[in-house]
């Protein structure tokens, strides 16, 4: 339906933006079985649709918050890769100076604002950074991203109704990989219906496949205009699947998780070959898009070797930035 | 006394004295805060409210307007939240919690997201959030009602934690806390509301960190915070009329505390009493006492004394919060105490 709206140079993009994201990830998956990342990753293989779909449409301006499991949402969102490579390392050149690892990922100037891994605790925050656009009379839009389980947190409604009472130009995302940790959704809830939460709070939701990269852009440029234009607050229910466990880059079938019949389902709707699939449909020759993962792959590589040869901060910075040095 | 602490000491009032309650000097510092700075907003529970918290921000939407001045829902987590969102991204926000005890509801913000946010982003970010809290106590309200919690919030690395007891505070104080740049925690007492002060015109700061001698002393230091500020003066004055000599610290910030303050003046003293207008076990009252024994031991004459709540929650009969909360009485008899010994 909406493959039309977006013509090739657009799919292209999505679909290089994708590609990087999965070629990064299974790098990172590569050394921290090495032994060699030791800071805890979540990683965002399978779930690239969203993050692409939902930051493709975005400016610079627009502020972006995360969780966790947001490698994804940094590359999408236009975060310099070899930085966030450097950080999982713990490295002085890393986007947070080394001072955050994996879980605190830091990139002002193309709006990641603060990725964080207390479940739930960017959703507020967002709604902070709308309230911001509102009062400046700005119409930057601020997207937060997070998962089924932050759903369960009290915090998640409270922001939800306070940016539907102020009318505030905040996105709401909500991945919904069906599991919070090792505990799958249907052991944490009565109903699968996550989305039902807009319509509480009365401002709009939908639901959508989240692994298709036009289908979420979609949806968000739809949240995006209203967003934009005045309109308030929505609610977009990613629907996803992880495929490796909660942290670490195994795949889960080893820890007592039983879902292995339905990670092969999910392996199925790999949203990177789906798009791939469109492309060839158009007439994208499979040597463009081998070129293509030739680059991502060059320039991941490249990453790690100057993540490698990048130093730690000094231990003696170890007291340092406790407080922002001056008053402003 | 040394210089500092001459500087410290509070000039007698000066001849065109602007007397405020500590009330409204509070709103006083909300309104120049906002007329001055379009970074400035307000966001908390009761701000709309016919008794706008304890007459501390009367008519402050009025005059700013609604988008500045938001009352809020129920929410003090996202509001919180929401607060240190805006800070994140360029505004200078005061959020408002009219009961402190409500206030543990939004500790992940405060704790978890803004105290660490420069830190974890290796200072590249900050949260300049100042969140207001209230003690308000006694009245038979009880054990939920009345919490002085300002040891926990200056137990977390990244956290400023001020309490003015005197109204010219209460306004430098809010003042230095919107500027600092770090999130503050501005904790104010509901016994102290009433009282007067010269209060300046302007933005003036009072110095974050710094402690203030209000009244100097040769024979023993007694630090106070809060409402037992007024109290220790009133004790060291009925000492005097025995012919003791008490010097009197405010120490006005609990984080990070003034520990240069206090051993200079039991240096001189080298006697102690601690006045904390909370629980003793883990409390600031502690934190008091290990900053001189762990610098000098023999700068004391004798044992610490310290006057605190006892470690038991709040009672709600009148006659038990007469027996609960310290006053100038308990402070005396504590040091009496500590003269007595060699």
């Amino acid at each position: 339906m909406t493959e039309a709206e977006y013509g090739s140079e657009v799919q292209l993009r999505l679909f290089t933006d994708m590609l990087r994201i999965r070629l990064f990830e299974e790098r990172v998956a590569d050394l921290v079985e090495a032994g060699e990342i030791r800071t805890p990753c979540h990683l965002y293989i399978g779930q690239e649709a969203v993050a692409v779909g939902a930051c493709s449409g975005l400016r610079t301006t627009d502020t972006v918050w995360g969780g966790h499991r947001s490698h994804g949402h940094y590359l999408a969102k236009g975060g310099d890769l070899e930085a966030m490579m450097a950080e999982i390392f713990t490295k002085e050149t890393g986007c947070s100076g080394g001072r955050g690892g994996s879980m605190h990922l830091y990139a002002p100037e193309v709006g990641i604002l603060g990725t964080v891994p207390l479940v739930a605790a960017t959703i507020p925050l967002a709604v902070g950074a709308a309230l911001t656009s509102k009062l400046s009379a700005r119409d930057d839009v601020a997207v937060t991203f997070f998962g089924d389980g932050a759903t369960e947190e009290g915090h998640f409604h409270e922001a939800v109704n306070l940016a539907a009472l102020y009318n505030l130009p905040v996105i709401f995302i909500c991945e919904n990989n069906l599991f919070a940790s090792h505990l799958p959704l249907a052991e944490r809830r009565r109903h699968d219906n996550i989305v039902d939460a807009a319509t509480a709070h009365g401002i709009p939701g939908e639901v959508v496949d989240g692994n298709d990269v036009l289908a979420a852009r979609n949806a968000m440029d739809r949240a995006v205009e209203r967003a934009r234009s005045g309109s308030g607050p929505t609610l977009l229910e990613m629907r996803t699947y992880r495929w490796r466990g909660h942290v670490g880059a195994s795949w889960d079938l080893d820890v007592g998780v039983k879902r292995k019949g339905e990670l092969a389902e999910w392996l199925a709707k790999d949203p990177i070959v789906r798009l791939a699939g469109h492309l060839q449909e158009a007439g994208i020759p499979s040597e463009q898009l081998s070129e293509i993962r030739r680059v991502c792959e060059l320039e991941v590589e490249a990453s790690v070797e100057s993540a490698r040869s990048a130093n730690v901060p000094p231990v003696a910075e170890l007291f340092e930035h406790v407080f922002v040095e001056s008053a402003k | 006394m040394t210089t500092t602490q001459q500087e410290h000491v509070r000039a007698s009032v000066p001849e065109a004295a602007r007397m405020r309650t500590y009330a409204e000097a509070i709103r006083e510092a909300h309104a120049d805060l906002l007329a001055n700075d379009p970074r400035v907003f307000v966001i908390g529970q009761g701000l709309w409210s016919p008794w706008y918290v304890g007459a501390s921000m009367t008519d402050l939407d009025v005059e700013f307007g609604r988008e500045r001045i938001l009352d809020t829902p129920v929410s003090e987590n996202a509001v919180t939240a929401a607060a240190v969102g805006a800070a994140l991204t360029g505004m200078r926000p005061i959020v408002v919690h009219p009961r402190m005890d409500f206030m543990l509801l939004a500790t992940d913000p405060i704790v978890n997201q803004a105290a660490n946010w420069s830190y974890l982003f290796g200072g590249r970010s900050g949260a300049p959030v100042v969140v207001r809290s209230i003690i308000n106590r006694g009245g038979e309200q009880g054990a939920q009602h009345s919490q002085a919690l300002h040891a926990m919030f200056a137990h977390i690395p990244g956290l400023k934690v001020v309490m003015p007891a005197t109204a010219e505070d209460a306004k430098g104080l809010l003042i230095a806390a919107v500027y600092d740049g770090n999130p503050v925690m501005y904790i104010d007492d509901r016994w102290l509301y009433e009282q007067n002060s010269h209060v300046p015109e302007g933005l003036y700061q009072t110095p974050i960190g710094q402690a203030c001698v209000r009244r100097p002393g040769t024979d023993v230091t007694i630090t106070a915070l809060g409402y037992l500020v007024p109290e220790a003066l009133k004790a060291a004055d009925e000492l005097a009329r025995d012919g003791v000599d008490a010097e009197v610290i405010d120490l006005r910030t609990v984080a990070p505390l003034d520990r240069a303050a206090i051993r200079e003046s039991v240096s001189k003293t080298g006697r102690l009493v601690i006045a904390d207008p909370s629980w003793r076990t883990g409390g600031v009252s502690a934190e008091v006492a290990a900053s001189v024994v762990e610098h000098d031991v023999r700068a004391l004459k004798a044992p610490i004394h310290r006057v605190t709540l006892p470690d038991t929650p709040a009672p709600v009969p009148t006659s038990h919060e007469a027996a609960y909360y310290p006053r100038a009485a308990e402070i005396a008899k504590a040091v009496r105490a500590c003269l007595l010994a060699p």
